[in-house]
């Protein structure tokens, strides 16, 4: 009896209890501990390419003006409407005229690093504006990428000197570069620019989406709707799902053994590297199709039924129109994974050095997640900077593809 | 550029037939005594538009695919080729110059001898051209016509559309298949034809790895091509280091997200580690390679460690394990997800706490499901490439300390195709042997991986 009524709440209960506590709280701050560590690295990384990126869509650049009425180049808009405009210019004198008058306001020292091409984009200038062949023109050419590197306290002493006296004279500045945006790759950082890999990467994209989508679409819609249950949907379903998780590197492999053997001459180019994509993407399309097909409830399919539409027919007015979003919301995702795939365009090519924008899908052409990996092999400093400004963009386009998604889901979602 | 006008073309076409057709259809039904006819209108419009465009596609894809060697064929029986070098690399360079001028992709010629070659090609390529776009209008004009004369009041064209487009989604489903298949097939082909030049042994338990694509291909050092330092490697990063960051965090991360976080909180948390899980694997590795090798070698020398080298597996794992988080953590999320209710109030109303029910019945019960995540978790996490690439060097050490560098089966397969080597040389050959090793192996961890799933989810329901 005395033993029922002895108090559970102990001094050892107690101690225990309170261990038991403490162990709880400890728990939960590791818990805690974990996400904020992911958050954390997650933020560090986008501080570190913003922070960094900054710098890469900005470059020294140096003013000269220019007097074109002594520079003696005929301004003739009839030549200067011609394609070969540039070489016209380049043949009367153009670049020494540069070279001249940035002498005379940088001295030998300063106009000696003006970027070897600085010449076209005053050639470029002339060629949109020849009204300023009447007059003097002030120009910001970009320095030579040593002295930018000095300026931003690299490279050699002489440099980090030759730029701090230039910079204190007003004569070199950082400028907001956009140009970068329009520009295609280069070997000098000064003058590279990222809309070569952005449309190869655009180009490749709409390869991908146009064979992706309708195949996996469809595949979709025939695995949940109408494939009866034997060995042969078993053994699509069980490839369809390996190939969701197959390293992305092997598809490269795949690409290189098969699409370029069938197609030799096109190595690079953004049919190939689209084609590759799509094999990849697809299953992603699929399995996501299956899910957002699945969700429909089967009173649709039975109304429809019911009211004497053909299997079809129940499919094709009803069922698919239902499930779009979802399919749609799944297809940017697979999208989006695609569009920072690096690995496999290697391995068909994509890595050439490609100074032109590409014109069409057979051209030679690289992409944006190539592109930065190509920059970063880089031995210059200047390719740092850039990097993570092409990095930027390439984040920018992910977050408003992943936001899209986002939006979609939100937007069109329905709970049946 | 050829076959996107002969896309268009054909698409065309189709649209062409579909309206004639269901112009036609619309007169059988206004004819017709009651207004009716054995299906709509619009589906003998799509029964002839498939039939112009199904053939005319496969035209078009076949076409693309030939026409190009049709072409060289007949360049190279020209005049001008005959003076052309035999063979190998420099013939090709200055075909494939003459033939980018010709379709004006480049403005001028480097090299002299494609000079004449430019002419023939241009002539070749708008004669084929020609014939491919001709032979897309027979073809469509012929299934058309036939089709269109088919059409007949009592003409059953929906069921016949439908059984079309069911085949359709048949082969579409096929896809899969075949592109399973393709990989398989063309790394079996590739590795068979190493294996005939380097002994299998060698490959799979030899511990020198140092192919050199320049060497005689015809007597390759079979002592060469040992590839147990790149699966070490392999594992060493991906299934240790990396694992080592993940599976602690990703798993405490799911945790709290699902048993301790408010709603508002997880709101927040949970788009954020689906943009962790988004960040393309380039820019981690970027990351990894700036960021944190530096650190991690700065902080050796910090502590009196000289020789650690600036490309680390620890860097690379490190980065690694982070991109892996948010995988590990859905895919605890899921397992937590299914454990039933009622064993986790059972345990609450035995007086357990909060992380006692966790630790000693929701983590044993969803145990499978956390296991078959983490073998989908190390299978992703063996076959990333970039991250290595760019921070895990390519010296094949076989070694376990983390500061130096490390090589791995991805690394090696992006060195050996993208270098200068000749396709028929092992060196080549063996990133496909390696690309075999990693498709079986993470076939194998996701195949055993969903048995697990699939077992453990049966076993609550």
């Amino acid at each position: 009896m005395s033993d029922r009524l002895a108090p559970t709440r102990t001094a050892e209960f107690e101690a225990r209890l309170k261990k038991r506590y403490a162990a709880e709280r400890r728990f939960k701050m590791a818990g805690l501990g974990a996400i904020l560590f992911s958050v954390g690295v997650l933020a560090f990384l986008l501080v570190t390419m913003g922070f960094n990126g900054i710098g890469g869509f900005q470059r020294a650049e140096m003013n000269v003006p220019i007097d074109f009425t002594q520079a003696g180049l005929s301004g003739d808009p009839a030549v200067l409407a011609q394609p070969d405009a540039v070489q016209t210019l380049e043949a009367q004198g153009l670049p020494s005229i540069v070279d001249f008058y940035a002498e005379q306001k940088l001295g030998a020292e300063g106009a000696a690093h003006i970027s070897a091409s600085a010449w076209r984009l005053v050639a470029d200038r002339i060629i949109d504006d020849p009204a300023i062949l009447r007059g003097t023109a002030t120009f910001s050419l970009p320095a030579s990428a040593k002295l930018a590197a000095g300026l931003n306290g690299e490279g050699s002493p002489e440099m980090r000197a030759l730029a701090t006296s230039l910079a204190q004279q007003g004569k070199l500045e950082t400028k907001l570069d956009l140009g970068f945006l329009e520009r295609a790759d280069a070997t000098d950082p000064q003058q590279v620019g990222i809309w070569g890999a952005l449309k190869g990467s655009m180009l490749t994209m709409i390869v991908t989406l146009l064979m992706a989508f309708p195949i996996g679409v469809m595949a979709a819609l025939y695995l949940e709707e109408y494939a009866a249950k034997n060995r042969w949907t078993d053994l699509i379903e069980v490839s369809i799902n390996n190939l969701a998780a197959v390293p992305s590197i092997i598809f490269g492999l795949l690409g290189l053994a098969v699409f370029l053997w069938i197609f030799p001459n096109m190595r690079s180019a953004p049919l190939i590297g689209g084609m590759t994509l799509a094999l990849m993407t697809m299953p992603v399309i699929v399995i996501s199709g299956r899910n957002a097909i699945k969700a429909v409830p089967p009173s649709i399919r039975d109304g429809a039924l019911a009211v004497g539409a053909s299997p079809v027919q129940v499919v094709f007015h009803h069922v698919l129109p239902l499930a779009l979003p979802g399919i749609l919301t799944g297809t940017i995702i697979g999208m989006a994974r695609a569009l920072g795939e690096t690995a496999p365009l290697l391995m068909i090519g994509m890595r050439a050095f490609v100074a032109t924008p590409p014109q069409d899908f057979t051209s030679p052409a690289t992409v944006l997640p190539v592109q930065i990996f190509l920059w970063s092999d880089e031995i210059d400093r200047g390719f740092v900077e850039r990097t993570s400004a092409a990095i930027i963009v390439l984040l920018v386009f992910l977050l408003l593809m992943n936001g899209l998604a986002i939006y979609l889901r939100n937007r069109f979602e329905k709970k049946w | 550029m050829s076959p996107a006008i002969l896309l268009v073309l054909a698409l065309g076409l189709g649209l062409a037939g579909w309206l004639a057709a269901r112009a036609r259809a619309w007169t059988f039904r206004r004819d017709s005594a009651n207004g009716r006819i054995a299906a709509l209108p619009v589906y003998h419009a799509w029964y002839v538009a498939l039939w112009i465009v199904v053939p005319v596609l496969l035209f078009v894809g076949l076409w693309s695919v030939i026409a190009p060697q049709l072409i060289s064929q007949s360049v190279l029986a020209s005049p001008a080729a005959s003076d052309l070098p035999a063979f190998g690399f420099q013939r090709d360079a200055i075909l494939s110059e003459a033939r980018s001028v010709a379709s004006g992709s480049a403005k001028a010629v480097f090299n002299e001898a494609a000079n004449g070659l430019v002419e023939p090609y241009r002539a070749a390529i708008s004669r084929y051209n020609l014939i491919g776009v001709l032979a897309t209008l027979i073809i469509a004009f012929l299934a058309g016509a036939w089709a269109f004369l088919r059409i007949k009041p009592d003409f059953t064209a929906r069921t016949r559309v439908e059984k079309a487009v069911m085949t359709i989604l048949l082969l579409a489903s096929l896809v899969a298949i075949l592109t399973t298949l393709g990989i398989v097939v063309s790394l079996v082909f590739e590795t068979i034809r190493f294996f005939g030049m380097v002994s299998p042994l060698d490959f799979l338990f030899g511990t020198q790895w140092g192919p050199d694509p320049m060497s005689n291909p015809n007597s390759p050092d079979g002592s060469r091509y040992g590839a147990i330092p790149l699966f070490w490697g392999t594992i060493y990063i991906g299934a240790v280091i990396a694992m080592i960051v993940a599976i602690p965090l990703g798993l405490m991360s799911a945790i709290y997200l699902t048993q301790y976080a408010n709603p508002t909180l997880r709101k927040w948390i949970k788009p954020a580690l689906e943009v962790l899980a988004g960040v393309p694997t380039v820019v981690y590795g970027y990351f990894a390679a700036l960021t944190v090798a530096p650190a991690i070698r700065d902080a050796a020398f910090a502590v009196g460690i000289t020789n650690a080298s600036s490309e680390s597996a620890l860097a690379a794992g490190l980065v690694m394990g982070v991109m892996i988080i948010p995988f590990v953590s859905s895919m605890a999320d899921d397992s937590i997800a299914a454990v039933p209710q009622a064993m986790r109030d059972g345990s609450l109303a035995m007086g357990a706490t909060t992380s006692e029910t966790i630790r000693k019945v929701l983590v044993p019960a969803a145990l499978p499901g956390i296991v078959a995540g983490v073998m989908l978790a190390v299978s992703r996490a063996i076959g990333e490439t970039m991250i290595v690439v760019m921070a895990a060097g390519a010296a094949a050490n076989l070694t376990g300390n983390p500061l130096e560098a490390m090589t791995t089966v991805t690394f090696q397969i992006v060195a050996m195709l993208t270098g200068e080597g000749s396709f028929d040389h092992p060196a080549t050959l063996s990133a496909f042997a390696l690309g075999f090793v990693l498709f079986m192996v993470t076939l194998g961890l996701n195949f055993i991986a969903l048995r697990v799933v699939k077992r453990f989810r049966e076993a609550y329901e």
